[in-house]
Protein backbone atom coordinates (compact mmCIF):
# COMPACT_ATOMS: atom_id res chain seq x y z
CA UNK A 1 0.00 0.00 0.00
CA UNK A 2 1.09 3.78 -0.60
CA UNK A 3 2.05 6.00 2.05
CA UNK A 4 -1.03 8.47 2.85
CA UNK A 5 -0.15 11.95 1.31
CA UNK A 6 -1.17 13.57 4.80
CA UNK A 7 -1.95 11.79 8.64
CA UNK A 8 -3.06 13.51 11.82
CA UNK A 9 -2.76 11.53 14.58
CA UNK A 10 -4.22 12.87 18.14
CA UNK A 11 -4.24 16.44 17.26
CA UNK A 12 -5.49 18.63 20.01
CA UNK A 13 -5.83 22.45 19.93
CA UNK A 14 -7.24 24.95 22.41
CA UNK A 15 -7.47 28.70 22.35
CA UNK A 16 -7.34 29.72 25.64
CA UNK A 17 -10.09 27.92 28.08
CA UNK A 18 -11.57 26.72 24.93
CA UNK A 19 -11.00 23.41 23.48
CA UNK A 20 -11.09 23.52 19.64
CA UNK A 21 -10.25 20.52 18.34
CA UNK A 22 -9.49 17.09 20.45
CA UNK A 23 -8.03 13.92 19.84
CA UNK A 24 -8.22 14.51 15.53
CA UNK A 25 -7.24 11.74 13.93
CA UNK A 26 -7.24 11.83 10.02
CA UNK A 27 -5.49 10.23 6.96
CA UNK A 28 -5.68 11.49 3.62
CA UNK A 29 -4.06 9.55 0.49
CA UNK A 30 -2.82 11.06 -2.30
CA UNK A 31 -5.76 12.10 -5.06
CA UNK A 32 -7.77 11.98 -2.64
CA UNK A 33 -10.75 15.01 -1.82
CA UNK A 34 -11.84 14.43 1.65
CA UNK A 35 -14.62 17.09 2.44
CA UNK A 36 -14.90 18.23 6.12
CA UNK A 37 -18.60 19.81 7.31
CA UNK A 38 -20.14 20.65 10.23
CA UNK A 39 -21.64 23.86 11.44
CA UNK A 40 -19.68 27.20 12.51
CA UNK A 41 -17.64 26.75 15.00
CA UNK A 42 -16.80 22.86 15.30
CA UNK A 43 -12.73 23.30 14.31
CA UNK A 44 -13.14 22.43 10.79
CA UNK A 45 -11.19 26.20 9.84
CA UNK A 46 -8.79 25.93 12.76
CA UNK A 47 -7.87 21.89 11.76
CA UNK A 48 -6.79 23.31 8.34
CA UNK A 49 -4.99 26.16 9.86
CA UNK A 50 -3.20 23.49 11.82
CA UNK A 51 -2.38 21.39 8.55
CA UNK A 52 -0.88 24.64 7.04
CA UNK A 53 1.33 25.39 10.28
CA UNK A 54 -0.79 28.94 10.36
CA UNK A 55 -1.94 27.61 13.68
CA UNK A 56 0.35 26.08 16.88
CA UNK A 57 -0.98 22.09 17.73
CA UNK A 58 -0.90 21.71 21.40
CA UNK A 59 -1.03 18.30 21.22
CA UNK A 60 -0.37 15.41 18.56
CA UNK A 61 1.39 15.06 15.24
CA UNK A 62 0.99 15.53 11.29
CA UNK A 63 3.23 13.99 9.23
CA UNK A 64 2.98 14.89 5.72
CA UNK A 65 4.74 12.45 2.95
CA UNK A 66 4.92 10.00 6.36
CA UNK A 67 7.34 12.42 7.62
CA UNK A 68 6.59 15.02 10.82
CA UNK A 69 6.05 18.54 9.81
CA UNK A 70 4.95 19.13 13.46
CA UNK A 71 8.62 19.02 15.28
CA UNK A 72 10.33 22.00 16.25
CA UNK A 73 12.78 21.65 13.80
CA UNK A 74 10.89 21.78 10.41
CA UNK A 75 10.84 25.35 9.39
CA UNK A 76 6.80 26.28 8.61
CA UNK A 77 7.93 27.85 5.57
CA UNK A 78 9.23 25.43 3.55
CA UNK A 79 6.49 23.53 4.45
CA UNK A 80 4.03 26.23 3.56
CA UNK A 81 5.47 25.87 -0.03
CA UNK A 82 4.38 22.54 -0.39
CA UNK A 83 0.55 23.19 0.33
CA UNK A 84 -2.17 25.46 -1.10
CA UNK A 85 -4.74 27.01 1.15
CA UNK A 86 -7.75 29.33 0.17
CA UNK A 87 -10.03 31.06 3.06
CA UNK A 88 -13.64 32.40 2.79
CA UNK A 89 -12.52 36.14 2.63
CA UNK A 90 -10.60 35.16 -0.49
CA UNK A 91 -7.64 37.42 0.79
CA UNK A 92 -6.04 38.48 -2.20
CA UNK A 93 -3.38 41.65 -1.66
CA UNK A 94 -5.56 44.38 -2.79
CA UNK A 95 -2.14 46.45 -4.06
CA UNK A 96 -1.17 44.26 -6.58
CA UNK A 97 -2.97 43.65 -9.79
CA UNK A 98 -3.93 39.65 -10.45
CA UNK A 99 -0.98 38.61 -12.18
CA UNK A 100 1.62 40.29 -9.44
CA UNK A 101 -0.73 38.74 -6.73
CA UNK A 102 -0.24 35.35 -8.25
CA UNK A 103 3.67 35.83 -9.51
CA UNK A 104 4.65 37.19 -6.01
CA UNK A 105 5.24 33.93 -3.86
CA UNK A 106 6.99 31.66 -6.86
CA UNK A 107 9.35 34.55 -7.36
CA UNK A 108 10.05 35.29 -4.14
CA UNK A 109 10.19 32.10 -2.34
CA UNK A 110 10.62 29.74 -4.79
CA UNK A 111 13.06 31.48 -6.61
CA UNK A 112 11.50 31.34 -9.99
CA UNK A 113 12.67 33.38 -12.76
CA UNK A 114 9.98 36.01 -13.32
CA UNK A 115 9.41 34.89 -16.88
CA UNK A 116 8.89 31.44 -16.17
CA UNK A 117 6.18 32.95 -13.16
CA UNK A 118 4.58 35.29 -15.38
CA UNK A 119 4.19 32.21 -17.92
CA UNK A 120 2.72 29.66 -15.82
CA UNK A 121 0.51 32.55 -14.53
CA UNK A 122 -0.82 33.48 -17.94
CA UNK A 123 -1.14 29.88 -18.41
CA UNK A 124 -3.36 29.35 -15.56
CA UNK A 125 -5.18 32.29 -16.07
CA UNK A 126 -6.15 30.91 -19.31
CA UNK A 127 -7.35 27.51 -17.84
CA UNK A 128 -9.92 29.67 -15.41
CA UNK A 129 -10.86 32.17 -18.16
CA UNK A 130 -9.57 34.96 -16.16
CA UNK A 131 -7.08 35.96 -18.98
CA UNK A 132 -8.41 39.19 -19.72
CA UNK A 133 -8.48 40.45 -15.77
CA UNK A 134 -4.70 39.99 -15.73
CA UNK A 135 -3.81 43.31 -14.91
CA UNK A 136 -6.57 44.22 -12.96
CA UNK A 137 -6.29 45.28 -8.93
CA UNK A 138 -8.55 42.47 -7.09
CA UNK A 139 -11.51 45.42 -6.25
CA UNK A 140 -12.74 45.24 -10.03
CA UNK A 141 -13.05 41.56 -10.31
CA UNK A 142 -16.46 40.19 -8.76
CA UNK A 143 -16.25 37.94 -5.46
CA UNK A 144 -16.44 34.63 -7.35
CA UNK A 145 -13.56 35.97 -9.95
CA UNK A 146 -11.89 37.11 -7.24
CA UNK A 147 -11.89 33.63 -5.18
CA UNK A 148 -10.72 31.85 -8.39
CA UNK A 149 -7.79 33.83 -8.63
CA UNK A 150 -6.50 33.40 -4.72
CA UNK A 151 -7.33 29.55 -5.75
CA UNK A 152 -4.71 30.35 -8.67
CA UNK A 153 -2.55 32.06 -6.42
CA UNK A 154 -1.95 29.14 -4.49
CA UNK A 155 -1.89 26.48 -7.41
CA UNK A 156 0.97 28.93 -8.51
CA UNK A 157 3.44 27.65 -6.41
CA UNK A 158 2.65 24.04 -7.55
CA UNK A 159 1.53 22.43 -4.34
CA UNK A 160 1.00 19.00 -3.07
CA UNK A 161 -1.68 19.23 -1.66
CA UNK A 162 -4.83 22.09 -1.29
CA UNK A 163 -7.14 23.27 1.51
CA UNK A 164 -10.23 24.81 1.03
CA UNK A 165 -11.11 26.59 4.00
CA UNK A 166 -15.17 26.99 3.06
CA UNK A 167 -14.25 29.33 0.15
CA UNK A 168 -17.66 29.67 -1.05
CA UNK A 169 -19.20 31.04 2.23
CA UNK A 170 -18.61 35.07 1.43
CA UNK A 171 -19.82 34.49 -2.47
CA UNK A 172 -23.31 35.09 -3.40
CA UNK A 173 -24.78 32.09 -4.21
CA UNK A 174 -25.25 32.73 -8.02
CA UNK A 175 -21.22 32.66 -7.96
CA UNK A 176 -20.83 29.39 -5.55
CA UNK A 177 -21.34 27.35 -9.27
CA UNK A 178 -18.19 28.51 -10.79
CA UNK A 179 -15.86 28.26 -7.82
CA UNK A 180 -17.07 24.73 -6.87
CA UNK A 181 -16.29 24.12 -10.81
CA UNK A 182 -12.55 25.13 -10.26
CA UNK A 183 -12.41 22.43 -7.35
CA UNK A 184 -14.21 20.05 -9.54
CA UNK A 185 -11.83 20.57 -12.06
CA UNK A 186 -8.59 20.14 -9.77
CA UNK A 187 -10.34 16.67 -8.60
CA UNK A 188 -10.17 15.71 -12.04
CA UNK A 189 -6.54 16.21 -12.47
CA UNK A 190 -5.53 14.20 -9.28
CA UNK A 191 -5.00 16.72 -6.55
CA UNK A 192 -5.29 15.98 -3.12
CA UNK A 193 -7.60 18.19 -1.39
CA UNK A 194 -8.71 18.62 1.98
CA UNK A 195 -12.38 21.25 1.77
CA UNK A 196 -14.50 22.42 4.11
CA UNK A 197 -17.58 23.24 3.40
CA UNK A 198 -21.12 23.61 3.75
CA UNK A 199 -22.22 22.70 0.35
CA UNK A 200 -23.39 18.99 1.19
CA UNK A 201 -24.60 18.43 -2.36
CA UNK A 202 -21.08 19.42 -3.50
CA UNK A 203 -19.07 17.58 -0.53
CA UNK A 204 -21.83 14.37 -1.37
CA UNK A 205 -20.09 14.70 -5.12
CA UNK A 206 -16.70 15.48 -4.78
CA UNK A 207 -15.59 13.83 -1.70
CA UNK A 208 -13.72 10.42 -1.12
CA UNK A 209 -14.24 10.78 2.00
CA UNK A 210 -16.64 12.99 4.23
CA UNK A 211 -15.54 14.12 7.97
CA UNK A 212 -18.21 15.45 9.98
CA UNK A 213 -16.83 17.52 13.08
CA UNK A 214 -18.69 18.40 15.98
CA UNK A 215 -17.14 20.54 19.10
CA UNK A 216 -13.61 20.01 17.58
CA UNK A 217 -13.61 16.12 17.40
CA UNK A 218 -14.22 14.15 14.24
CA UNK A 219 -17.58 12.10 15.38
CA UNK A 220 -17.88 10.12 12.16
CA UNK A 221 -16.18 9.91 8.60
CA UNK A 222 -16.75 7.01 6.04
CA UNK A 223 -17.85 7.61 2.01
CA UNK A 224 -20.26 10.31 1.25
CA UNK A 225 -23.17 7.96 0.72
CA UNK A 226 -22.74 6.58 3.67
CA UNK A 227 -22.72 9.58 6.02
CA UNK A 228 -25.32 11.35 4.06
CA UNK A 229 -28.08 8.22 3.75
CA UNK A 230 -26.88 6.60 7.06
CA UNK A 231 -24.99 8.25 9.64
CA UNK A 232 -24.46 6.49 12.46
CA UNK A 233 -24.15 9.23 15.05
CA UNK A 234 -27.64 10.73 15.89
CA UNK A 235 -25.35 14.57 16.01
CA UNK A 236 -24.46 13.70 12.39
CA UNK A 237 -28.67 12.92 11.87
CA UNK A 238 -29.63 15.66 13.49
CA UNK A 239 -27.47 18.23 11.44
CA UNK A 240 -28.08 16.73 8.16
CA UNK A 241 -31.94 16.90 9.06
CA UNK A 242 -31.36 20.51 9.27
CA UNK A 243 -29.28 21.10 6.57
CA UNK A 244 -32.39 19.36 4.73
CA UNK A 245 -34.60 21.31 6.16
CA UNK A 246 -32.84 24.80 5.05
CA UNK A 247 -33.58 23.55 1.44
CA UNK A 248 -29.38 23.05 0.96
CA UNK A 249 -29.27 19.53 0.29
CA UNK B 1 -22.95 57.28 -15.12
CA UNK B 2 -22.28 60.69 -12.90
CA UNK B 3 -25.04 62.31 -14.86
CA UNK B 4 -27.59 59.47 -13.74
CA UNK B 5 -28.98 60.59 -10.90
CA UNK B 6 -29.40 64.57 -12.52
CA UNK B 7 -32.13 62.81 -15.07
CA UNK B 8 -34.12 60.85 -12.51
CA UNK B 9 -34.06 63.58 -10.35
CA UNK B 10 -33.84 67.00 -11.90
CA UNK B 11 -35.97 69.34 -9.98
CA UNK B 12 -33.98 68.49 -6.53
CA UNK B 13 -30.78 69.04 -8.09
CA UNK B 14 -31.57 72.26 -9.77
CA UNK B 15 -32.88 73.36 -6.46
CA UNK B 16 -29.92 71.84 -4.94
CA UNK B 17 -28.02 74.17 -7.06
CA UNK B 18 -30.00 77.59 -6.42
CA UNK B 19 -29.49 76.66 -2.74
CA UNK B 20 -25.52 76.39 -3.62
CA UNK B 21 -24.94 79.25 -5.16
CA UNK B 22 -26.98 81.60 -2.56
CA UNK B 23 -24.66 79.64 0.13
CA UNK B 24 -21.77 80.90 -1.28
CA UNK B 25 -23.45 84.60 -1.57
CA UNK B 26 -24.30 83.83 2.34
CA UNK B 27 -20.54 83.22 2.96
CA UNK B 28 -19.07 85.81 1.18
CA UNK B 29 -21.33 88.49 2.50
CA UNK B 30 -20.81 87.09 6.56
CA UNK B 31 -16.92 86.79 5.64
CA UNK B 32 -16.41 90.60 4.25
CA UNK B 33 -18.77 91.86 7.24
CA UNK B 34 -16.72 89.91 10.25
CA UNK B 35 -13.03 90.75 8.51
CA UNK B 36 -14.14 94.04 7.76
CA UNK B 37 -14.97 94.24 11.32
CA UNK B 38 -12.04 93.02 12.64
CA UNK B 39 -9.77 95.11 10.56
CA UNK B 40 -11.75 98.11 11.33
CA UNK B 41 -11.22 97.87 15.09
CA UNK B 42 -7.46 96.68 14.66
CA UNK B 43 -7.02 99.60 12.28
CA UNK B 44 -8.59 102.50 14.27
CA UNK B 45 -7.57 101.36 17.75
CA UNK B 46 -4.73 103.94 19.63
CA UNK B 47 -1.63 101.33 19.90
CA UNK B 48 -2.25 100.14 15.87
CA UNK B 49 0.23 102.97 14.68
CA UNK B 50 3.15 101.96 16.78
CA UNK B 51 2.58 98.18 16.35
CA UNK B 52 2.69 98.39 12.78
CA UNK B 53 6.26 100.63 13.42
CA UNK B 54 7.36 97.56 15.49
CA UNK B 55 5.80 94.66 13.29
CA UNK B 56 4.75 95.68 9.89
CA UNK B 57 7.19 98.16 8.88
CA UNK B 58 7.51 98.10 4.92
CA UNK B 59 11.23 99.79 5.11
CA UNK B 60 12.54 97.06 7.50
CA UNK B 61 10.87 94.63 5.41
CA UNK B 62 12.73 95.02 2.58
CA UNK B 63 15.55 95.49 4.34
CA UNK B 64 15.10 91.76 5.84
CA UNK B 65 13.95 90.01 3.54
CA UNK B 66 16.87 89.14 1.64
CA UNK B 67 18.81 87.82 4.74
CA UNK B 68 15.78 86.14 6.32
CA UNK B 69 15.07 84.22 2.95
CA UNK B 70 18.98 83.37 2.37
CA UNK B 71 18.45 81.96 6.06
CA UNK B 72 15.36 80.06 4.81
CA UNK B 73 16.73 78.54 1.65
CA UNK B 74 18.73 76.40 4.87
CA UNK B 75 16.05 75.70 6.94
CA UNK B 76 14.24 74.14 3.80
CA UNK B 77 17.42 71.83 3.03
CA UNK B 78 17.62 70.48 6.37
CA UNK B 79 13.89 70.00 6.03
CA UNK B 80 14.41 67.94 3.14
CA UNK B 81 17.49 66.15 4.58
CA UNK B 82 15.85 65.31 7.59
CA UNK B 83 12.67 63.98 6.35
CA UNK B 84 14.05 61.61 3.90
CA UNK B 85 16.51 60.46 6.61
CA UNK B 86 12.93 60.06 9.22
CA UNK B 87 10.74 58.56 7.17
CA UNK B 88 13.52 55.73 6.02
CA UNK B 89 14.74 55.02 10.01
CA UNK B 90 11.49 55.43 11.38
CA UNK B 91 9.65 52.48 8.76
CA UNK B 92 12.79 50.46 10.32
CA UNK B 93 11.89 51.06 13.48
CA UNK B 94 8.23 50.06 12.63
CA UNK B 95 9.10 46.99 10.97
CA UNK B 96 11.29 45.60 13.87
CA UNK B 97 8.71 46.27 16.10
CA UNK B 98 6.27 44.40 14.68
CA UNK B 99 8.18 41.25 14.17
CA UNK B 100 6.62 38.49 15.90
CA UNK B 101 8.01 35.31 17.75
CA UNK B 102 10.20 35.10 20.58
CA UNK B 103 13.42 35.41 19.00
CA UNK B 104 12.92 38.88 17.71
CA UNK B 105 12.29 40.00 21.49
CA UNK B 106 15.93 41.67 22.07
CA UNK B 107 15.41 43.74 18.78
CA UNK B 108 11.73 44.97 19.43
CA UNK B 109 12.53 45.42 23.43
CA UNK B 110 15.35 47.96 21.93
CA UNK B 111 12.89 49.56 19.66
CA UNK B 112 10.20 50.13 22.05
CA UNK B 113 12.97 51.21 24.86
CA UNK B 114 13.98 53.60 22.52
CA UNK B 115 10.59 55.32 21.15
CA UNK B 116 9.70 55.43 24.89
CA UNK B 117 12.93 57.23 25.76
CA UNK B 118 13.22 59.48 22.69
CA UNK B 119 9.34 60.91 23.05
CA UNK B 120 10.02 61.76 26.56
CA UNK B 121 12.72 63.59 25.85
CA UNK B 122 11.42 67.90 24.77
CA UNK B 123 13.15 68.16 21.34
CA UNK B 124 14.64 71.78 22.24
CA UNK B 125 16.61 69.66 25.45
CA UNK B 126 17.72 67.02 22.92
CA UNK B 127 18.60 69.24 20.27
CA UNK B 128 21.10 71.66 22.96
CA UNK B 129 22.17 68.22 24.39
CA UNK B 130 23.36 66.64 21.19
CA UNK B 131 24.32 70.49 18.98
CA UNK B 132 26.85 71.72 21.77
CA UNK B 133 27.50 68.53 23.68
CA UNK B 134 28.72 65.95 21.39
CA UNK B 135 31.11 68.75 19.62
CA UNK B 136 32.65 69.62 22.80
CA UNK B 137 33.93 66.36 23.31
CA UNK B 138 35.96 67.37 20.82
CA UNK B 139 36.29 63.25 19.84
CA UNK B 140 38.26 62.05 17.04
CA UNK B 141 36.72 61.50 13.57
CA UNK B 142 32.94 63.16 15.14
CA UNK B 143 31.72 65.70 12.88
CA UNK B 144 31.64 69.06 15.13
CA UNK B 145 29.21 70.87 13.09
CA UNK B 146 26.44 72.01 15.30
CA UNK B 147 23.95 72.18 12.43
CA UNK B 148 24.98 68.14 11.62
CA UNK B 149 24.30 67.51 14.86
CA UNK B 150 20.70 69.49 15.53
CA UNK B 151 19.96 67.82 12.48
CA UNK B 152 20.64 64.52 13.54
CA UNK B 153 18.75 65.45 17.01
CA UNK B 154 15.56 66.24 14.98
CA UNK B 155 15.85 63.02 13.27
CA UNK B 156 16.69 61.03 16.34
CA UNK B 157 13.19 62.41 17.82
CA UNK B 158 10.81 62.54 14.80
CA UNK B 159 11.62 58.94 13.92
CA UNK B 160 10.41 57.97 17.41
CA UNK B 161 7.14 59.15 16.55
CA UNK B 162 6.92 58.26 13.21
CA UNK B 163 7.62 54.68 13.50
CA UNK B 164 4.36 55.06 15.49
CA UNK B 165 2.86 56.31 13.09
CA UNK B 166 3.82 53.81 10.46
CA UNK B 167 3.15 51.09 13.52
CA UNK B 168 -0.36 51.98 13.56
CA UNK B 169 -0.92 51.68 9.63
CA UNK B 170 0.80 48.29 10.20
CA UNK B 171 -1.67 47.21 12.27
CA UNK B 172 -4.12 48.68 10.90
CA UNK B 173 -4.16 46.05 7.68
CA UNK B 174 -6.41 42.90 8.52
CA UNK B 175 -4.18 40.13 10.04
CA UNK B 176 -5.84 37.52 7.27
CA UNK B 177 -3.43 39.82 5.36
CA UNK B 178 -0.45 38.55 6.91
CA UNK B 179 -1.96 34.72 7.16
CA UNK B 180 -2.29 35.07 3.63
CA UNK B 181 1.00 36.29 2.54
CA UNK B 182 2.86 33.52 5.36
CA UNK B 183 0.17 30.68 3.77
CA UNK B 184 2.16 30.91 0.39
CA UNK B 185 5.33 30.44 2.03
CA UNK B 186 6.69 33.97 2.47
CA UNK B 187 8.40 34.52 6.09
CA UNK B 188 7.78 37.45 7.97
CA UNK B 189 10.01 39.91 6.86
CA UNK B 190 8.79 39.03 3.08
CA UNK B 191 4.96 39.18 4.22
CA UNK B 192 5.87 42.77 5.99
CA UNK B 193 8.33 44.15 2.80
CA UNK B 194 6.03 42.62 0.04
CA UNK B 195 2.32 42.68 2.01
CA UNK B 196 1.92 44.82 5.06
CA UNK B 197 3.95 47.90 4.65
CA UNK B 198 2.69 48.93 1.27
CA UNK B 199 -0.74 48.98 2.43
CA UNK B 200 0.31 50.46 5.37
CA UNK B 201 2.33 53.38 4.47
CA UNK B 202 -1.26 53.93 2.17
CA UNK B 203 -3.28 54.09 5.10
CA UNK B 204 -1.12 56.85 7.12
CA UNK B 205 0.21 59.06 4.37
CA UNK B 206 -2.43 61.92 5.70
CA UNK B 207 -0.51 61.27 9.18
CA UNK B 208 2.78 61.49 7.68
CA UNK B 209 1.97 64.54 5.83
CA UNK B 210 0.75 66.12 9.05
CA UNK B 211 4.49 65.25 10.44
CA UNK B 212 5.64 67.23 7.57
CA UNK B 213 4.35 70.57 8.61
CA UNK B 214 5.47 69.97 11.97
CA UNK B 215 8.79 69.21 11.23
CA UNK B 216 8.85 71.79 8.66
CA UNK B 217 8.71 74.44 11.42
CA UNK B 218 10.37 72.64 14.21
CA UNK B 219 13.81 72.77 11.69
CA UNK B 220 14.14 76.09 12.74
CA UNK B 221 15.06 74.89 16.49
CA UNK B 222 18.46 74.83 15.28
CA UNK B 223 18.48 78.68 15.40
CA UNK B 224 19.68 77.74 19.53
CA UNK B 225 22.89 76.44 18.19
CA UNK B 226 23.53 79.45 16.16
CA UNK B 227 23.46 77.54 12.87
CA UNK B 228 22.17 81.01 10.61
CA UNK B 229 18.72 79.70 9.15
CA UNK B 230 15.93 81.94 8.55
CA UNK B 231 14.83 82.36 12.07
CA UNK B 232 18.70 82.89 13.56
CA UNK B 233 18.66 85.13 10.32
CA UNK B 234 15.42 87.37 11.71
CA UNK B 235 16.73 87.46 15.17
CA UNK B 236 20.20 89.16 13.79
CA UNK B 237 18.42 91.71 12.19
CA UNK B 238 16.31 92.68 15.32
CA UNK B 239 19.50 92.73 17.52
CA UNK B 240 20.76 95.46 15.33
CA UNK B 241 17.25 97.49 14.30
CA UNK B 242 15.26 96.89 17.37
CA UNK B 243 12.23 96.30 14.96
CA UNK B 244 10.21 92.66 15.00
CA UNK B 245 9.35 93.06 11.14
CA UNK B 246 12.37 90.41 10.13
CA UNK B 247 10.40 88.42 12.74
CA UNK B 248 7.18 88.71 10.50
CA UNK B 249 9.03 88.10 7.42
CA UNK B 250 10.31 84.66 8.80
CA UNK B 251 6.74 83.81 10.01
CA UNK B 252 5.37 84.38 6.48
CA UNK B 253 8.18 82.10 4.88
CA UNK B 254 7.61 79.33 7.21
CA UNK B 255 3.47 79.72 6.37
CA UNK B 256 4.27 80.03 2.58
CA UNK B 257 5.41 76.11 2.66
CA UNK B 258 3.13 75.18 5.66
CA UNK B 259 -0.06 76.65 4.75
CA UNK B 260 0.00 74.70 1.00
CA UNK B 261 1.05 71.53 2.54
CA UNK B 262 -1.79 71.48 5.18
CA UNK B 263 -4.25 72.14 2.34
CA UNK B 264 -2.94 69.20 0.22
CA UNK B 265 -3.39 66.90 3.40
CA UNK B 266 -6.82 68.02 3.71
CA UNK B 267 -7.35 67.62 0.19
CA UNK B 268 -6.02 64.13 -0.28
CA UNK B 269 -7.46 63.05 2.99
CA UNK B 270 -10.72 63.72 1.83
CA UNK B 271 -9.77 62.25 -1.83
CA UNK B 272 -8.60 58.96 -0.22
CA UNK B 273 -11.86 58.79 1.86
CA UNK B 274 -14.05 59.52 -0.69
CA UNK B 275 -12.42 56.20 -2.92
CA UNK B 276 -12.55 54.05 0.08
CA UNK B 277 -16.30 54.72 0.46
CA UNK B 278 -16.60 53.76 -3.50
CA UNK B 279 -14.51 50.58 -2.69
CA UNK B 280 -16.92 49.54 -0.04
CA UNK B 281 -19.74 50.00 -1.85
Amino acid sequence: MTRPKLEIHNLSKSFDDKIVLRDVDLTVNSHEVVCLIGSSGSGKSTLLKCINLLVDIDDGEILLDGESITTSSVNPNDVRQRMGIVFQAFNLFPHMTVLENITLSPVKVHGVSRQEAVARARHLLDQFGLAEKIDEYPDRLSGGQQQRVAVIRSLAIQPELMLFDEVTSALDPELVAEVLGVIRGLKNEGMTMIVATHEMGFARDVADQVCFLDAGVILEKGAPKKIFSQPDQPRTRQFLQRIVEAGRL
Amino acid sequence: MRRGPQQLWPRRTKRRREEGSRGALIAAGSTIIVFGLILWVVLTSAAWPEVQRQFFSWKHFKESFPKVLGGFWLDIQMFIIAEILILTFSLVLAMIRSLRGPAFFPLRAIVITYIDLIRGIPILLLILLMGFGIPALQLQGVPKSEMFWGVTALVISYSAYTAEVYRAGIDSVHESQRMSARSLGLTQTQALRYVIVPQAIRNVIPALLNGFVSLQKDVALVFVLGVREGLREAEIYKAGTFNYTSYVVAAMLFLAISVPVARFTDWYTERDRRRRQVMST
